[in-house]
């Protein structure tokens, strides 16, 4: 932008400001002479009301500041915080050099030394209550609510362990090695003592998630990178806040009463707080879940209730001293996928630009109000030895605490940790407000050196924020490490990938174990039997595994350029123009399976808002071949391709157990699937049959016995065992495929004989001659399978003449496989 | 004996004693002919591969060219390619060329389950038939024959309308296979 518009708003800024201290210093005054005033008079009460009995005359016009102070300072402060912000962004050259949070400190330092040249004092500080009970709330909301829950989870390990090990390592030592050093005399002389020394190590310890938002999302490192650091910096809390509390306590105790008991109630405590919090959080995400299903009828204000809720588990946790971080962030992650799935649209989608809005402001005026707390004479305190030991401990134990666990974690990982995502990672750890806020909450009559403390604190925070912010981004390019690729993921990679996914399902499956995958498949299980019925609405239960935000992102995008070419040439006009140009908007809430994609997993970061949302969708674009040839083709190849790839087992695994099937949409594929293999697998048996090879012979007997539970080949086989060894082996579909979609059940039982050698047994064994009936002897052409309650085709293939074609009921007992030879 | 087999597998990829174990007892109990062997019916008799797009494809990578029967050996071999890649390999004998689980093997165990002919080049027809496999009935031929066009356009540098094993190790660099081809039991 010209020079000339960026120098107006600083000036509009530097006036709003000047206007802010003149009005504020005004109000100083007069408020102090109202005082006197009144202290002389001798009467109280009266000194915030101006309307004291001495006007003469009707007045048109009266100032009253005093009415509005409070609300116009609070709202001229976040107006001006913004603005910094806007100047952050519109100045490009300085953008893409500095990170936006140090140019942020920087306006806060500018506007600082501002309000204290006209004060003489600061008089507008980051007050710790406010920073925690009304900026930061919403920021943790956010990241919460947005977060890759499946990349969340799956490093949750990895995350807990970085958290806690991790943070508690940084207390003990930057604490146990500043008392060290404060003994051997580097710091002159203080009045403070071990207990406090590790308390500062705690406050200090703790990375923060704010500073880690605003760096790490301007600089894209890969997703597992990020998950770590950020996860951790939100787990963190947990360790952060019963730390602080035990060693406050300590403190206050003084060190004499501290034995073993109160060592065991301070660990214990841990366990209280960070699982209390937790707990509140899931409960207010219950709760909000179950509200937005029954508020359809106000869909206006229905997005409302999220920031309510969400803002009361805040304040609950911490009125219950548990962690509130904590309970936010899980609000937040458990709350995500019943509320998007409940809500309408247009509210899913006001919920999340109001999210943004709010994290982001909050995040700015943090920020700001970083850089204008600096500038208080009051609280600096320079001690030397003190703090550059500090920073120099911070830095070092972190790196030492990353690396080391890092080290043990790789060897429980399938791909492990590169060296160069270890260094990010423990660059990574910054400070932020969080603990400046800690530090100002300190009190000064048990913690002599506060402001020392302030100070140390305020430095690391500008240490990390300003001067790790602006090398991250250098220190990413010059490792080389993975970055995020931002371009979608060509056809190729993606047909691969659901290749690999159904490789490795079946890898999984033959050689019997489940891997990582048991729990999270019994997990998905329970989730989709007992806790969608109760947190979703019917609607969206129904729907959801219709719902896929690709394909409803992918035909929004689709229709998106499709007006945009047609703007182009003019108007929808030319669709008309083209023969066979069908163009369908209907309201299609159906399709067979979507490959779910980490893309859409990928939203981290304030300023990364997906222009769509994840419900159901409303429009499906079916236009037509020809006029996608005109058009951008690759989006239609690769719509096809989400629509109607067959999502692997990995991903409907949880619908699938050993025992049942659940129910589910993706019955149809199945179907398909299973008809498709067992085709093939008859005719190659039939070609097979035509070759050299001695004939194989199947037959199928379907089970109509609802109350039949799948029989594992393996069971079924070591009851019956021929003498002569002949591959009697059954296929057995599970049973109860479409149980919760009413009477139909449908169960298939293949049973094949396996000739090895062609002179063989005739007579079949006992259990067969009982179900002869049903087994024909003899087989038949293959018929295409059919899917149906009452068939009982049996698919046989002809070996000798064929005699007789089963064609009755089929048993009514659950009888198991048999095998007949010829 | 196990320790012959055990021995012979070690000589493929460093996999631990307990997991052999197990893996040997799945052998087992998949084998009811109880010949040492297994036989596609065997395969076929674990349910979950009849409702995976590419079982029997899978299946078949099990068998040597030509064979009916994969022993042990054969079927440790095939599952080896799933280990998780490892760096400091403790036999890593140069004689013996890569390790089975490197990430040109894994590439070259899902190259070959698309390449049925084994000439080495994904022809648009078997990439057809596998599009065709792995996706659903409401998609016409056409369409997926669009794909498949769309797909090798993408890999095909020497402009041969099919696959060869180099492009398509080319065109994947960027997918994490080490990750998506492992199974981390395994280890």
């Amino acid at each position: 932008m010209a020079p000339y518009s960026q120098l107006s708003f600083l000036l509009t800024v530097l006036l709003i400001f000047g206007a802010l201290c003149v009005t504020s210093k005004v109000q100083i005054q007069s408020s102090s002479e109202r005082q006197s005033a009144s202290s002389n008079t001798g009467s109280t009460g009266e000194s915030t009301s101006n309307s004291s009995a001495s006007i003469t005359t009707v007045p048109i016009v009266t100032w009253k500041w005093h009415h509005v102070e409070t609300p116009y300072l609070v709202a001229l402060w976040i107006l001006v915080c913004w603005l910094c912000k806007l100047m952050a962004q519109l100045n490009s050259k300085l953008k893409s050099f500095f990170p936006e949070s140090a140019l942020l400190i920087i306006s806060g330092f500018i506007l600082g030394g501002i309000v204290w040249g006209a004060d003489k004092a600061q008089t507008f500080k980051l007050v710790p209550r406010n920073f925690f009970y009304f900026l930061l709330p919403q920021i943790i909301l956010d990241t919460g609510y947005f977060m890759p829950n499946k990349l969340f989870f799956s490093n949750l390990g990895a995350i807990l362990v970085h958290a806690v090990i991790g943070t508690c390592w940084n207390a003990a030592a930057v604490g146990i090695s500043l008392w060290g050093c404060y003994l051997g005399g580097a710091m002159g002389n203080l009045q403070i003592g071990l207990l406090q020394f590790l308390l500062f190590g705690s406050l200090l310890a703790a990375v923060d998630p704010v500073a880690v938002i605003a760096v790490f999302e301007e600089v894209h490192v890969n997703e597992v990178l990020f998950i770590w650091v950020f996860g951790e910096s939100l787990l963190n809390d947990g360790v952060t806040v019963v730390l602080y509390n035990v060693f406050d306590a300590f403190v206050s105790l003084g060190g004499e009463k501290i034995n073993a008991g109160e060592i065991i109630k301070g660990i214990v405590s841990f366990f209280v707080v960070a699982f209390g919090g937790s707990l509140i959080g899931v409960v207010f995400a219950i709760l909000i879940s179950l509200l937005t299903k029954y508020t359809g009828k106000v869909q206006i204000i229905e997005a409302g209730f999220i920031f309510v809720l969400g803002y009361l588990s805040y304040l609950t946790a911490e009125m219950l001293s548990l962690s509130a971080i904590l309970s936010v962030t899980f609000c937040g992650v458990c709350c995500q996928k019943y509320v998007n799935a409940n809500m309408d649209e247009k509210s899913v989608t006001a919920v999340r630009y109001a999210m943004k809005v709010f994290a982001n402001g909050s995040e700015t005026m943090i920020f700001v109000f970083l850089g204008v707390t600096a500038i208080d004479t009051d609280i600096w305190v320079w001690n030397t030895g003190f703090i550059l030991l500090t920073l120099l401990f911070v830095l070092v134990y972190r790196f030492m605490g990353v690396f080391f666990l890092t080290w043990i974690l790789n060897r429980y990982r399938l791909v492990p940790i590169e060296l160069i995502d270890q260094i990010v990672m423990s660059f990574g750890g910054l400070r932020g407000a969080v603990a400046y806020g800690l530090a100002a909450s300190l009190d000064e009559t048990r913690i002599k050196e506060k402001n020392l403390m302030i100070t140390t604190t305020l430095i690391v925070v500008y240490f990390t924020v300003i001067l790790q912010g602006l090398t991250m981004k250098p220190l990413v390019k010059w490792l080389k490490v993975k970055r995020v690729s931002p371009t979608e993921l060509k056809l190729i990679e993606k047909v691969n990938n659901r290749a690999f996914e159904h490789i490795l399902a079946a890898m999984e499956d033959i050689s019997g174990r489940i891997g990582d995958n048991w729990w999270t498949r019994g997990w998905k299980r329970f989730e989709d039997t007992y806790i969608t019925w109760f947190l979703m609405k019917p609607e969206a239960r129904k729907n959801r595994d219709y719902l896929f935000s690709i394909f409803h992102k992918l035909n929004l995008e689709d229709a998106i350029n499709y007006v945009t070419e047609a703007e182009k040439r003019g108007s929808l006009a030319f669709l008309n123009q083209t023969d066979g140009t069908i163009v369908n908007f209907e309201k299609k809430l159906r399709f067979s399976g979507v490959m779910p994609d980490i893309m859409s997993e990928l939203d981290f970061g304030n300023n990364n808002v997906q222009p769509t949302s994840d419900t159901v969708p409303s429009v499906s674009l079916n236009i037509h071949e020809h006029e996608m040839k005109r058009m951008n083709e690759d989006f239609n190849a690769h719509h096809l391709l989400q629509q109607h790839l067959y999502r692997s087992r990995k991903n409907h695994r949880h619908k699938y157990s050993r025992s049942n099937f659940s129910i589910n949409q993706s019955e149809d594929e199945v179907q398909e699937i299973f008809q498709r293999t067992m085709r093939s697998r008859l005719e190659s048996f039939k070609s097979a049959k035509m070759g050299v090879t001695p004939a194989k012979k199947i037959t199928k007997h379907p089970k109509k016995d609802p109350n039949h539970k799948m029989s594992n080949g393996k069971t079924t086989d070591k009851s019956k065992k021929h003498p002569y060894g002949d591959e009697d082996f059954e296929f057995s579909e599970a049973d109860s495929a479409y149980s919760g979609d009413g009477p139909r059940r449908f169960k298939l039982t293949l049973s094949v004989a396996g000739v090895e050698n062609p002179a063989f047994i005739v007579a079949p064994s006992q259990g067969a001659q009982r179900y002869l009936p049903w087994s024909p002897r003899n087989l038949h052409r293959l018929a295409p399978l059919r899917i149906s309650d009452r068939s009982t085709d049996s698919f046989l293939m002809a070996d000798a003449p064929a005699t007789e074609e089963s064609s009755e009921e089929s048993p009514q007992q659950p009888s198991q496989r048999d095998g007949t030879h010829m | 004996g196990t320790y012959g087999i055990a021995q012979t597998v070690r000589e493929l990829s460093v996999i631990s004693h307990s997991q052999i174990t197990r893996l040997y007892s799945r052998f087992h109990s998949l084998d009811k002919g109880e010949n040492g062997a297994l036989s596609r019916e065997d395969f076929q008799r674990i349910p979950e591969l009849a409702i995976n797009p590419l079982g029997d494809r899978i299946i078949n990578a099990f068998f040597p060219e030509g064979e009916d029967q994969v022993n042990f050996r054969g079927f440790m071999r095939t599952l080896a390619h799933f280990r998780p890649v490892e760096d400091n390999e403790k036999n890593k004998d140069p004689n013996s060329g890569e390790p089975l689980n490197s990430r040109n093997n894994k590439l070259l165990f899902a190259f070959r389950l698309y390449d049925l002919d084994r000439d080495d080049k994904i022809s648009r027809d078997e990439l057809l038939q596998v599009l065709r496999m792995m996706v659903g009935v409401n998609i016409s031929d056409e369409q997926l024959g669009s794909i498949a066009d769309r797909t090798i356009q993408e890999a095909d540098t020497n402009g041969d309308m099919s696959i060869s094993f180099s492009e398509f190790i080319k065109v994947l660099e960027k997918v994490d296979v080490e990750q998506k081809m492992s199974i981390r039991f395994l280890h």
